[in-house]
């Protein structure tokens, strides 16, 4: 008897086994089909060209020749392209920085007025980030137009003088900024409204309680309670930002004298439209640093809120 | 001593913000409404602008003398130009093909992606499910050159299937990512439950996880649908003939010719272009901003 | 219908870890089984994995006497109710119960047919056409359930499935399920952390804890004869209180010392039993309903305790009492019209035929 159910015991458990690991395997096989369409889209359409990029900045203009890293020595030499890299961080830091307070203010407020209210705010005040950007930086470079400005007929109704919007660099750069704050401060202001419908009213309630003034419920709860959110979406944002190209292209197009060239742009202008392939991937390369420690970032952000939840 | 003055200015404090509290509210809430009303006009001014602009004769448009956000004689004509023009109804139509195969394309691929990673775990999958995201980070104005260089090495540079070849990169990773999170909020009971009652793999993800993740899958196409109508980068790179042109850079490059700019036109084409992303928000409105907000909040 | 068995089934997690450590089972054909025990001792691992939800390490498990250790959920014959119901919830009543069957190809007429049918057992025909979610907790367990029936399956097997209800609900769909099982008799396992559920609803009870089976039994029997400390503290409610103790030989009889200098003499008909823990320490098992207020009853060999309560409970019906005997929670079930009040002393009486011995030991009941 025992020796039966010794044997019973020991036959089956290697069969089962192999069988198991068979089933185990089969799904696996399922499983990576179903992944192979996204492995080929990343391998073949990111990661590849991301290497590739790397080995095209490496190439003489013509890409008959091998030169190092002379393209990346070039760029930081000129300082047209030292200028690129002042206005790419001026530009990104300054709008996101905007953004993020805009999008709180509006969000907290959209979070003050009655519910049934708000839906309708929402819905009107993220219109900007609906049209494409491209579109609405067009109705943009409408209004900034220096002979039939809408915007300076509305300064000089109040006694203000005209102001040369995309004449003069620094009109130029705060331009773009303003476009660039106008289409992604609703990004935000969703954002964080979804944040704070998240903190539970009970806190407020406790705080509240407990004796905490208004600026004390903001400074106590509210923030620490968004501070994931509100750090994913600035470092989201600073990528986004950063890496920006349509406003620049349509607004000023780089001008005036290459004043306003973002990385995205001047890597367009020296890649594709001088020809100089190899440069223009170098100039677009120069973001991969600056991407890759935001993304480092993020992706600690993340893993942090999901270990606190789990 | 101390105590007997707590004792008799505390009871006044209490009475005093008691007495105030409604008025706190009142103002906040009226701060709360103006803010709105001044942010609500910056935002839709713009819009706003272009269509009145886009409803404006030239002669109206030239003439410095009047307010410019005022219309005075309102036309259609600068409407009924472009639709009478072949090359923008083509603009159009290359828009349409291009998103609607990119659309579909994504979502298989996201879709099938998200349920094999997030509910098949295998060999990998928590690492390339990280792959996804990171892909998601990195932008479009880092891979167009070389990406330039692999459409015209396949020979589809100033084609439109070229498109479809390269913006998956802008969708897939977000769909794939939303899409798992989506899954993941599914309970582990409803798949036992259909692989107790027979179904397979397949049937599992067709009839249990897309009808259930349906607002989550109908949240990730309208991502698909509004970046592919949108992007501007790739078609501005790898396009030059206006036959080939999708919307916004048919637009944006197109309709500006000289140095005397159809303002009315342009602006009525920009509105126009614009039209079916916000259309879609306005009858979809939550879904997409579930799709927007599901990036952050969940997975 | 079929009978289950289990011939030491393991199941072991990556890095050695042990949920379930080999247990046999054999459950009859038409038997309802219930698996109960603590969180974390292994029954839904065990269930799961006559489901086929979970791998099996080691062992087998075979159902109407096949081998199922490598056959998938879908082709093993039987049907689950899981805790949170997972009906699917884009699916109406009449889909969510048909889904299987169609899944199997069955006629359309005969789907029909079975789908009104188990409608009917469980009286939700009116809810047919009605998303689950705009059931309450009791329909959506009886769609649940409705689910399991349709498909005429060998076994069911239910995971805690009255978990999500309330008290109230919990007492009626319990009832529920007993006529269900006494109308088809379907084969049934059912898992529960609720020992009242499993002694109501259970023909025998399966105690487990640590990933092994305690004691398998008809539920008076589990009550009644406790094969180990942790099954008689686990059956019954209030639980048995433990009291440490040494057993004493006095001329042929055999008394046991309590603490606080009381001791209670051991009824002849359990001396032969007992005789060898002579000297030794034991541990003194008597639970609250056979500790009660001194009456004169009928009761054999009442031994007296005075004890001085620190709680009054009064429920209705009794009054339940707890004391602190130098470390050790006691728990008696007064009479509601004796006057007990904090603080006061109490003479009880413990019914000596209804005690146990337990050797600290092996925790074993003697």
């Amino acid at each position: 008897m025992a020796d039966g159910s010794m044997v019973m015991q020991g036959a089956p458990a290697p069969m089962a086994g192999s069988s198991l690991r068979r089933f185990a395997r089969r799904r696996s096989t399922v499983a990576f089909l179903m992944t192979l369409p996204l492995i080929l889209v990343i391998g073949g359409l990111v990661a590849w060209p991301a290497g590739y990029a790397i080995y095209l900045s490496m190439l003489n203009r013509r890409m008959t020749q091998f030169i190092g890293l002379t393209n990346f020595e070039i760029l930081l030499e000129s300082d047209s392209f030292r200028m690129v890299i002042f206005q790419s961080v001026f530009f990104a830091v300054t709008a996101v920085i905007l953004k993020a307070l805009i999008g709180f203010w509006l969000a907290h407020m959209l979070h003050h007025i009655p519910t049934q209210g708000q839906r309708k705010w929402r819905g009107m005040l993220l219109v900007p980030w609906v049209i494409p950007p491209a579109l609405s930086t067009l109705g943009w470079w409408w209004m900034f137009d220096p002979s039939y400005s809408s915007i300076n007929w509305l300064l000089n109704v109040f006694a203000v003088p005209s102001v040369p919007w995309l004449g003069e660099p620094w009109w130029a750069r705060i331009s773009v900024i303003i476009v660039n704050v106008w289409y992604g401060a609703p990004f935000f202001m969703i954002m964080y409204l979804a944040a704070l419908k998240s903190v539970p009213e009970a806190l407020y309630e406790a705080a509240a309680i407990d004796g905490a003034t208004s600026w004390q419920r903001l400074r106590y709860i509210t923030l620490p309670m968004m501070r994931n959110i509100i750090s994913i979406t600035v470092l989201f944002s600073l990528i986004v930002t950063f890496a920006n190209y349509d406003i620049v292209r349509v607004l000023t197009n780089g001008g005036p004298r290459d004043l306003t060239h973002v990385f995205a742009s001047y890597a367009f202008q020296v890649g594709i439209l001088a020809g100089n392939i190899p440069r223009g991937a170098a100039v677009s390369l120069f973001m991969f640093p600056i991407l890759g420690v935001i993304a480092f970032f993020v992706l600690r952000g993340i893993n942090k809120r999901n270990r606190e939840e789990a | 001593m101390s105590t007997t003055t707590t004792a008799q200015t505390h009871p006044r404090g209490i009475f005093h913000k008691a007495g105030s509290l409604r008025a706190e509210r009142r103002w906040a809430l009226w701060s709360a409404y103006i803010s709105l009303v001044i942010a609500a006009i910056i935002m839709l001014a713009p819009p706003a602008y272009m269509l009145l602009t886009s409803i404006k004769t030239s002669a109206e448009i030239a003439d410095l003398s009047g307010n410019p956000w005022w219309v005075r004689s309102p036309t259609f004509e600068n409407y009924w130009a472009l639709i009478n023009n072949a090359m923008f109804r083509g603009f159009f139509w290359n828009s349409v093909k291009v998103t609607i195969a990119v659309v579909t394309l994504s979502m298989v691929i996201s879709v099938l992606a998200a349920f094999a990673l997030g509910r098949m775990r295998f060999w990998g999958s928590q690492f390339l499910a990280t792959g996804v995201f990171l892909t998601y980070l990195v932008p479009d104005t880092l891979l167009f050159i070389p990406l330039y260089q692999i459409v015209g090495g396949l020979g589809l540079l100033d084609n439109a299937w070229g498109l479809v070849l390269v913006y998956p990169t802008l969708t897939v990773p977000f769909c794939t990512w939303i899409m798992i999170g989506y899954f993941a909020s599914i309970p582990k009971e409803l798949d036992e439950a259909a692989l107790i009652d027979g179904a397979n793999w397949l049937q599992m993800l067709t009839r249990i996880f897309i009808p259930v993740a349906l607002p989550g899958i109908i949240a990730a196409t309208i991502f698909a649908f509004t970046v592919s109508w949108a992007a501007f980068v790739y078609p501005t790179a790898f396009i030059t003939s206006p036959s080939e042109m999708p919307m916004t850079i048919g637009v944006v490059s197109q309709l500006i010719r000289g140095d005397t700019f159809a303002w009315g036109q342009l602006m009525a084409g920009a509105l126009l272009a614009a039209l079916p992303p916000v259309v879609v928000y306005a009858f979809l409105m939550d879904y997409y901003i579930a799709g927007l907000t599901a990036g952050a909040t969940k997975g | 219908m079929a009978q289950v068995s289990l011939r030491k089934v393991v199941k072991a997690y990556e890095g050695g870890v042990q949920a379930v450590k080999g247990i046999d089972l054999e459950i009859a054909d038409h038997e309802f089984v219930v698996l109960v025990g603590p969180s974390g001792c292994g029954k839904s691992t065990t269930l799961r994995m006559i489901a086929g939800l979970e791998e099996i390490t080691g062992g087998d498990i075979a159902i109407g006497g096949t081998v199922v250790n490598d056959i998938p959920p879908r082709d093993r014959d039987i049907a689950m109710v899981f805790q949170n119901y997972a009906l699917y919830p884009h699916m109406s009543v009449y889909d969510n119960m048909a889904f299987g069957l169609t899944l199997r190809k069955f006629p359309k007429a005969e789907i029909d047919k079975r789908v009104k049918e188990a409608a009917r057992i469980l009286d939700i025909t009116p809810l047919l056409e009605r998303k689950p979610k705009a059931l309450s907790g009791g329909q959506r367990q009886r769609v649940a359930m409705g689910r399991a029936i349709v498909r005429d399956p060998k076994v069911f097997l239910f995971d805690e499935p009255l978990s999500n209800l309330d008290a109230k609900l919990r007492v009626q769909m319990r009832t529920e399920i007993k006529k269900v099982h006494q109308t088809v008799k379907t084969t049934t396992i059912y898992v529960t952390h609720d020992q009242v559920e499993a002694m109501t609803l259970a023909d025998r009870v399966v105690v487990m804890n640590h990933g092994v089976i305690e004691q398998v039994g008809p539920p008076q029997v589990l009550y009644h004869t406790p094969a180990t400390r942790f099954v008689a503290g686990f059956i019954g409610s209030p639980a048995m209180n433990f009291i440490p103790a040494r057993l004493e030989e006095a001329s042929g009889a055999l008394r046991l010392h309590l603490p606080g200098g009381m001791s209670v003499d051991i009824p002849e008909a359990r001396t032969a039993r007992y005789r060898s823990y002579a000297g030794k320490d034991v541990v003194f098992g008597i639970r609250p309903e056979h500790l009660t207020d001194d009456k004169p009853t009928d009761k054999t060999n009442p031994a007296p305790m005075i004890l001085t309560p620190e709680v009054i409970e009064p429920m209705g019906m009794e009054t339940l009492a707890h004391f602190k005997l130098e470390g050790a929670e006691l728990t008696a079930r007064l009479d509601p019209a004796t006057p007990a009040e904090v603080g006061q002393p109490l003479r009880l009486i413990a019914h000596m035929d209804q005690m146990h011995l337990i050797d600290p030991t092996t925790d074993k009941v003697i």
